[in-house]
């Protein structure tokens, strides 16, 4: 009762990044309010998965395992979730806004008829009260997120209906072992009372998933090409910049649709949002979606030909000029100075 | 399903206000861009299934019939418009309570939706509906790869692949930005369904010549619905049933911090270089 859950999402037989993100969010908001970190996973072969996940904090480690969870499909997994959120009976439920957990939380939240805020990039506690009736809440789940594009940022709160359920997207937030791990009991989930043959009748007949080779997301220097490099032959001096800094490589939309590089390394709204040390925007004007995904950054160079682009205005540096003579006497630079 | 949004996308300098935040009213209204690849997706099943008809569902202010005109000028047979003002200050949750009951009186085969909206960015509304209908879901759809008596084979697109899957209808599909464009207005179309009016557009000024028109022709009438109309829990409608609240909203300003300035010559480059090394910004 009135734990907090975290749905931990498997990716080709591995605990996805986002979970364990949610899971030491997870770990500070139980710690805060003095309850349990609960971790539900539904999967196949999930011996081992209780040690790692108790590194994140986990106290309780929920598990259905079972072919019928492998690959993922909606209500088999809506069915489970229900079940248990009506037996546990937590406070907070926490997703993933993966493909996935943005395909069944949403159904989840609708047949509870509980409240679920999207892509929220901060969670906290904190109370509240009713601006209208005066009710005093203590301890609400503060659920704060961007909309209209990233034009506003909404703080969110659910008082009256339970659990509090909320998304967060992949790389918002950081991952790391709890200062103390969580004792990781298992506890299997009695689900075939909860899955009907109902549930069965969407039938997976094919299946094209490539392995996410590029990551992007964990880089402390990202160096990005847009759409002002030009062609797919000049992309080739953002790798150099970045293979000499020590960086990976991103790219806005334009240049990923323009063929210059592989859609893995996009960064924005429809890409991967990243927050590295340093982010170096090279021929990337900055439109909202693209800088959704990196304003978090610590420090942002440009460089553009166009002193009114975008980006500059969320810069610490902007470097005007042309790219294709800045980045080579940056990677020169740096070379005569860092050594 | 569809909805009007706010053009979030392109926020002119006309839409920002002096302390450099969006005027949201100052946006102009558009069909929401997912939405019109979902229009496309039921427009192609049309073209498929001989005698079927493709109808617009969307819950908003009058003007919101727009949308609906919009997508006769490119196909659909007609549309309803759920209005009123016991649906303002709608969550998702609310959102898809008020669209369902719409959806239990119209009964259609299959519901076609929108990934996801661009104003309140959340794609939530299409599988809530699937599960207040008890219905199964597909999302992500990108092209429709058969037809069956009963059921649709569908390829939905993935963060790193595809999956193909069947599924029994009556069913809901939320359609991807992926998926094929929606097709343009159709002349002719423009011409037949411009006089299209919605019930209480025809109520706001009975007397004029559009009205009257409207009013004669049935293929003109937008069958507009509030409330009482699709009989509701009236708890779960509007603010009353939405779970959850805003709190508080903040209005990302985008006024200008000053970047420090360097241009392409050699001094200007090797300074940099020189600062961001001694800051240990580079290793
Ligand atoms: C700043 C802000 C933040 C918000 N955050 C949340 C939140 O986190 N959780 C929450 O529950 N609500 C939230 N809301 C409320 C939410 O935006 C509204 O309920 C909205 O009506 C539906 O959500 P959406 O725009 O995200 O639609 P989505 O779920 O993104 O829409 C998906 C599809 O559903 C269909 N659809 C959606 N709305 C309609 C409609 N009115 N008529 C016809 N079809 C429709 C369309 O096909 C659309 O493409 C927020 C509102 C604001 C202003
Ligand atoms: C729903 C939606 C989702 C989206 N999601 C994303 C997303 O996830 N990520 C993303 O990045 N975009 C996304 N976009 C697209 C986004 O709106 C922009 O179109 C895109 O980011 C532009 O990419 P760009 O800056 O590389 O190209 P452009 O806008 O074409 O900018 C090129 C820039 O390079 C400069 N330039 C040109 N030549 C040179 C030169 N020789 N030297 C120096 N500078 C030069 C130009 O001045 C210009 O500023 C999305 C759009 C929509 C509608």
């Amino acid at each position: 009762m009135n734990n907090i859950f975290v749905y931990i999402e498997m990716e080709g037989g591995k605990v996805a990044d986002v979970s364990l993100e949610l899971l030491t969010k997870g770990r500070e908001l139980a710690t805060k309010l003095g309850v349990k970190l609960e971790a539900v996973v539904l999967g196949h072969k999930l011996a081992d998965i209780a040690t790692e996940l108790a590194k994140y904090g986990a106290d309780t480690v929920w598990t259905a395992d079972d072919e019928l969870f492998v690959p993922f499909r909606t209500l088999p997994h809506t069915a489970v979730l229900c079940g248990l959120i009506e037996q546990e009976k937590p406070q907070i439920a926490l997703f993933g806004a993966t493909p996935v957990g943005r395909d069944f939380a949403p159904r989840v939240s609708s047949a509870l008829h509980s409240g679920l805020t999207a892509d929220c990039t901060q969670l906290e506690i904190g109370d509240h009260k009713d601006p209208k009736t005066g009710k005093e809440y203590k301890d609400l789940l503060y659920q704060i997120r961007p909309a209209f594009g990233g034009n506003i940022i909404a703080t969110i709160v659910n008082p009256d209906h339970r659990p509090q359920m909320a998304t967060v997207r992949e790389g918002v937030m950081r991952k790391e072992y709890a200062a103390k791990p969580g004792a990781g009991e298992v506890k299997p989930i009695d689900w075939k009372k909860f899955v009907k043959d109902t549930d069965l009748v969407v039938k997976i007949i094919d299946r094209q998933i490539e392995e996410r080779k590029i990551d992007i997301k964990g880089a402390s220097i990202l160096v990005a090409g847009g759409y002002g490099m030009g062609s797919k032959e000049n992309f080739k001096l953002v790798h150099e910049l970045a293979d000499v800094l020590g960086g990976e490589v991103g790219a806005s939309r334009a240049a990923v649709d323009a063929g210059f590089t592989e859609h893995a390394r996009q960064v924005g709204q429809t890409g991967v949002t990243v927050r590295p040390k340093l982010y170096i925007a090279c021929g990337i004007s900055g439109q909202i979606q693209h800088t959704a995904g990196m304003d978090q950054s610590s420090m942002v160079i440009s460089i553009n030909n166009d002193p009114e682009a975008p980006i500059n205005k969320i810069a610490d540096y902007a470097i005007l000029g042309d790219v294709n003579e800045i980045i080579p006497k940056m990677i020169k630079y740096y070379k005569q100075n860092s050594k | 399903m569809a909805k009007q949004v706010p053009d979030t996308r392109n926020v002119g300098k006309d839409a920002m206000t002096p302390e450099g935040t969006v005027n949201r009213a100052a946006l102009p209204a558009i069909f929401n861009p997912e939405d019109l690849n979902a229009l496309e997706a039921a427009l192609r099943l049309k073209d498929r299934v001989e005698g079927s008809t493709v109808h617009i569902l969307t819950m908003g202010p009058q003007r919101a019939a727009d949308i609906i005109r919009d997508a006769m000028f490119r196909g659909a047979d007609g549309g309803y418009l759920l209005s009123g003002r016991e649906f303002a200050g709608s969550d998702t949750l609310a959102t898809s309570y008020a669209l369902s009951c719409a959806l239990k009186k119209i009964a259609p085969d299959v519901i076609f939706a929108g990934r996801q909206a661009i104003d309140g960015d959340t794609a939530q509304v299409g599988p809530q509906v699937a599960e207040k209908l008890g219905l199964p879901q597909v999302t992500y759809a990108e092209e429709i790869v058969e037809v069956k008596e009963k059921s649709l084979v569908i390829k939905r697109r993935l963060e790193h692949g595809t999956e193909v899957v069947e599924c029994p209808i009556p069913a809901v599909v939320t359609v991807n930005a992926s998926a094929a464009e929606c097709r343009p207005r159709n002349a002719k179309r423009v011409m037949k369904y411009k006089f299209a009016l919605a019930g209480s557009e025809i109520a706001a000024a009975p007397e004029s010549p559009a009205a009257q028109r409207a009013a004669a022709k049935e293929y003109l009438q937008i069958v507009e619905w509030a409330a009482a109309d699709v009989n509701p829990d009236p708890e779960q409608l509007g603010l009353t049933g939405s779970p959850t609240k805003v709190k508080k909203i903040e209005n990302v300003v985008f006024a200008a911090k000053e970047a420090k300035k360097f241009t392409a010559a050699d001094e200007d480059i090797n300074s940099l270089m020189v600062e961001l090394i001694a800051s240990h910004t580079l290793g």
